[in-house]
């Protein structure tokens, strides 16, 4: 700090610096969020008689957590649950081997522009539509059934995997992958050799993620009629059976924590 | 990596020894032969004739909602309103609740390692782990249809993606600047606003808007199950099978999503 500066700050005491230096940006935005909140929250309709009514009905919901009934609906939540499960395999599985074809062609690196503009349309549909949404038309186009969550969630694997896939290609060293192309390698064997031990540590960790999401989606791709645990969970709110609804929330939580810890240990193992 | 020697003298390298490969082979196989019987399954529950059916209907539909019935878009503007707001009011809800949870969850600022930890842990997973519209369903059926339901479905989904973010970023932070704070002979209140808070805002700030954009594709379907939003005109237009108005829908909730996505692209970039 030059000594100009510095004898104008002596003697002022020390004031902490503004995480947004342009006071104009920073009063515009704090009232422009007032005026924001106090439309929105003025625009809420809160029916307090129905609200009062409800919340009996929610401390009933989680009284039924400490006494979660597995066994009266023993068969339906077993059903459902192999249901979800093997919805989330297959479409794992399909969703990596469509992924695979369509990163390679979203990195700009080493694929020719109308390859890559067609991978990243692709890309860009399966991420802007809700799973729900797809699920619905699948159901309206396949019929109800787990076939539909099926499509529903490879479509949607499609669009995580190959983004993030396409990304860590465009990042890698180039220095590899030229040193296996001067061997004299085909496109296949510069690939194979050059490109793929590069991405395939990350490419483990993300679809093991992803099958955590396909697990977590394919629990409420029911409500729509594409199968899985779903159906079962809807139906037992509309009874009101709140011990049902628990001991399935319940799987839920317990499944999720599962695949966890299990894909931190196998991220682990691979990087 | 191996380098076996065959009888002539002659090294011959492999990228795996035997066992690698084996073990490699044996989870091709257990994966190829999970992959057939759930596929199995799948068929077993599905209606083929249905499916050989598809291309026809998925004609069929495409052909009945174009053009998409445009004036119809004077009967969303609520509906959009009330996404927005859901998205909005539900992201800054869960961030209010989502800060004490990470304070609690980082193992630098918990209280208690061994007692409030693993609670704020508990509350992170379980609220991460259960979708958006079935805390929707459920909240729906608690205190009744509307709005405020699909708000705070939002707000408790939020929470443990908020918290688990922060909670990393608290972790991560620099020990040096806190120690500074604390040799000037702060308070507990002192360092945490001058030595924490400074370090974690971008982080924090990034972690709104990025939260912001999920939540305004998840508002959209909220109203399916009658939580308020355009999802609610979703389902109605759905259930009277009128194409065209579900076709004006889906446009507008995909403008949205891209909108949404632009912007929280434009803030982390001026953030970061």
């Amino acid at each position: 700090m030059s000594d100009v500066t510095l004898d104008m700050r002596l003697g002022k005491p020390w004031k902490k610096p503004h995480f947004i230096k342009n006071p104009v940006l920073r009063w515009g935005l704090i009232i422009g969020t007032l005026v924001y909140i106090s439309l929105a929250t003025g625009s809420l309709e809160v029916n307090w008689a129905r609200v009062s009514e409800g919340l009996i009905r929610g401390w009933n919901f989680i009284i039924a957590f400490a006494t979660p009934d597995f066994v009266s609906r023993g068969t339906d939540i077993r059903d459902g649950l192999i249901e979800s499960v093997i919805m989330t395999i297959t479409s794992t599985i399909v969703g990596i081997a469509i992924s695979i074809p369509i990163g390679l062609g979203a990195a700009r690196n080493i694929a020719p522009l109308p390859v890559y503009l067609v991978c990243r349309g692709i890309v860009a549909l399966s991420r802007a539509l809700n799973e729900i949404i797809v699920a619905i038309l699948m159901v309206a186009i396949f019929g109800f059934g787990p076939l539909a969550g099926f499509i529903t969630l490879s479509f949607a694997t499609i669009g995580f995997l190959a983004k993030l896939m396409a990304e860590d290609i465009e990042d890698m060293s180039r220095v590899q992958a030229e040193a296996v192309k001067s061997t004299g390698a085909t496109w296949m064997q510069w690939i194979n050799y050059g490109v793929q031990p590069q991405v395939l540590p990350r490419l483990v960790g993300l679809s093991m993620y992803r099958l955590d999401i396909n697990f977590r989606e394919s629990a409420v791709l029911g409500l729509v009629g594409a199968g899985g645990i779903g159906a079962t969970l809807n139906t037992a709110f509309d009874r009101y059976e709140f011990d049902t609804a628990a001991a399935i929330l319940l799987i839920i939580i317990g499944t999720v924590m599962v695949l966890e810890y299990l894909s931190g240990i196998i991220r682990k193992k691979v990087q | 990596m191996p380098v076996t020697e065959t009888s002539s003298g002659q090294k011959i390298w492999q990228l795996r020894t035997r066992n690698q490969t084996l073990i490699r082979w044996f989870a091709y196989l257990v994966t190829v032969a999970a992959f057939m019987w759930c596929w199995a399954e799948i068929s077993k529950s599905t209606t083929w004739y249905f499916v050989w059916d598809a291309p026809r209907i998925a004609a069929d539909i495409g052909s009945r909602s174009f053009p998409p019935k445009w004036e119809y878009i004077n009967e969303l503007w609520l509906p959009i309103w009330d996404t927005l707001n859901i998205a909005t009011l539900g992201t800054i809800l869960a961030l209010l609740m989502a800060v004490p949870v990470a304070f609690l969850a980082a193992s630098n600022t918990t209280p208690s390692k061994v007692f409030v930890r693993p609670i704020a842990l508990v509350v992170i997973v379980s609220t991460r782990s259960i979708n958006s519209l079935i805390w929707a369903l459920l909240l729906v059926s608690i205190i009744g249809p509307g709005v405020v339901a699909g708000l705070l479905a939002i707000a408790i989904r939020s929470i443990g993606f908020c918290a688990k973010l922060l909670y990393e970023a608290i972790e991560e932070i620099d020990p040096k600047q806190i120690e500074a704070i604390s040799a000037t002979g702060a308070s507990r209140w002192q360092v945490m606003v001058y030595g924490i808070v400074p370090q974690i805002l971008p982080a924090f700030a990034g972690i709104s808007v990025f939260r912001w954009d999920i939540n305004i594709r998840e508002s959209t379907v909220l109203g399916l199950v009658g939580a308020g939003g355009i999802g609610l005109q979703l389902q109605s237009s759905l259930n009277v099978l009128a194409w065209p108005q579900v076709a004006l829908i889906l446009i507008v909730i995909l403008v949205a999503v891209v909108v949404g996505e632009w912007v929280s692209a434009k803030v982390r970039g001026a953030i970061i």
